[in-house]
């Protein structure tokens, strides 16, 4: 087979693998960071521990419950969902009269709290979670070798993301969600309930967190940490993909993970950073971000 | 014209309202009857528009009383109040820019039986159904903006309407059309609470016109009784 500059083919579908599959997890997360700024206007900070959180409570499930992978892939966002509808009932909903700024500390904080606690009750080495059964092992495709379960996550992701753009973009419901984003007073004015739509719209939002955090789970040890590290790449695709856009979070993530992959066989040395380069650039030329709308 | 006040819809008593620290409204009085269409006139900054957001509850530091159809609707919120049967064209149209023309139409959930069926409200539009599909609702011009505030509404049987300048800003022929829609909806039965800078247009389409001035209601004038009240309007009016 050729090469390219020098490198042979293997690596560097094997680096766009990676950086595929670490733009599912970018692409899940900035997206429920996105559904959550466009109706609440904040900037949920606790995204990351929800992740976190979402892979241990899989992790609890599995080990206290009995309940495997399958079920937990539903059951274990339902209950970060529902975490996310009290954190948002008793204490996001008394800040919204105040500046964003007071949302984005709060949430802040609690991520701090959460993280705490996981670190002092299962410390920081990292709990193992098994590959479900049917999705071990892997298919040799010449070039290299693809772990199923990573092929999983990928497919799944996009599922979710998918649904997800649907049901914003060409739902009755959705609609009710993109008006609310735009004037909240006038869709309340027409009968909508909008504070209950804005409790389960952050419940839901966290809870693709928490999807995220049990697809995580058997491919990164479940660690307190986990969420802390890929959140702060998560804010970042989401400050390229424009605040509030729902297929700019989701394509931007795809690509910037693929672009990470990238730069993993290019330039190495460059590849934690060039997230961060890509946001300065794209917010010195296009501060709305490549998909915001202008206002 | 007269008609038995037990036909009274909407009666608003010693509405008082502020903005923040700012007090707008300083006793409102006025009531609409059943099938009426009614005007608020007055200057710029009377207090017309904060009356229409005090009634629909978006207003929300008020005090008095408004009762319609018997219900006190002061302490309501505004979702409330539109499950109630009142429905608002807010002055600013509020056309939503991420929702396609039909979608907007379509946005306000329906409150009651009774309200315009789809392919009537194209029949009083027909602008809006050539421009259904079209992507942005904010991409129609200002009195197809207009038509659609208006169109959304009639769809939820809501049947008292509160439309906050329909006129403002568009070519004559587009507001002759937006008054034919307005006689068009009364006869279907529709309540209508009018606030007009444009006294003419006003003068085309209501039974009573309420003179709103300083935050208070200060005259009301049948319509029918305009010409002998014409130089006490032109006083209140400034024009």
């Amino acid at each position: 087979m050729f090469e390219l500059l020098g490198v042979p083919p293997q690596v560097l579908l094997g680096q766009l693998l990676l950086g595929l599959i670490n733009g599912s997890f970018y692409a899940v997360l900035s997206l429920g960071l996105a559904v959550i700024f466009g109706l609440l206007n904040i900037i949920n900070f606790a995204h990351g521990a929800l992740y976190m959180a979402g892979a241990f409570v899989a992790w609890m499930l599995l080990n206290y419950l009995g309940i495997g992978y399958w079920p937990a892939l539903f059951v274990a966002p339902l209950i970060v969902g529902v975490f996310g509808v009290v954190i948002e009932r008793t204490m996001l909903s008394r800040l919204y009269h105040l500046d964003h700024l007071y949302g984005l500390l709060l949430t802040f904080g609690l991520a701090l709290i959460i993280q705490g606690l996981f670190r002092n009750y299962y410390g920081i080495s990292g709990l193992p979670y098994q590959i479900p059964a049917v999705l071990s092992g892997g298919q040799n495709l010449g070039f290299m070798f693809l772990p199923n379960y990573r092929a999983w996550v990928v497919v799944a992701s996009v599922l979710v993301c998918f649904a997800t753009w649907f049901a914003i973009e060409k739902t009755r419901l959705g609609a009710y969600l993109r008006a609310a984003t735009e004037n909240p007073t006038l869709v309340g004015a027409f009968g909508v309930n909008v504070p209950l739509m804005v409790m389960l719209t952050y419940g839901f939002g966290v809870a693709l967190a928490g999807f995220a955090g049990v697809l995580a789970a058997p491919i990164y040890s479940v660690n307190p940490t986990m969420g802390e590290q890929l959140i702060i790449v998560v804010f970042a695709v989401v400050v390229i993909g424009g605040m509030g856009s729902i297929m700019g979070a989701i394509v931007t993530g795809y690509m910037l993970g693929i672009v990470e992959g990238l730069t993993r066989v290019f330039y190495p040395e460059g590849s934690a950073v060039v997230i961060f380069v890509i946001m300065a650039i794209v917010l010195m030329i296009k501060p709305e971000g490549l998909f915001g709308r202008t206002a | 014209m007269t008609e038995p006040l037990s036909n009274v819809l909407l009666k608003v008593q010693d509405l008082r309202g502020w903005y923040d620290e700012s007090h707008v409204l300083h006793g409102i009085d006025f009531e609409v009857r059943q099938g009426e269409v009614v005007t608020l006139l007055g200057r710029n900054g009377a207090g017309k528009t904060s009356t229409l957001l005090a009634i629909m509850g978006i207003l929300a530091k008020r005090a008095g009383s408004i009762t319609f159809n018997g219900t006190e609707m002061i302490s309501l919120q505004p979702r409330q109040i539109a499950r109630l049967g009142m429905a608002l064209c807010p002055e600013e149209r509020g056309i939503f820019s991420s929702l396609s023309v039909e979608e907007n139409l379509m946005l306000p959930p329906r409150i009651a039986d009774g309200g315009l069926s789809v392919e009537r409200i194209y029949d009083l539009f027909p602008n809006l159904y050539e421009r259904r599909k079209s992507s942005q609702g904010t991409k129609l011009s200002g009195g197809e903006q207009q038509m659609l505030a208006i169109a959304r509404i009639l769809r939820t049987g809501a049947k008292f309407l509160l439309l906050d300048e329909p006129t403002e800003g568009l070519a004559p022929v587009i507001v002759q059309q937006i008054g034919h829609t307005i006689k068009a909806l009364k006869d279907e039965g529709f309540t209508i609470v009018l606030v007009e800078q444009n006294f003419r247009f006003a003068a085309s389409v209501a039974d009573r016109h309420y003179v709103v001035d300083q935050g208070k209601v200060v005259d009301m004038i049948p319509n029918d009784q305009l010409e002998e009240n014409a130089q006490k309007l032109h006083d209140y009016l400034g024009v």
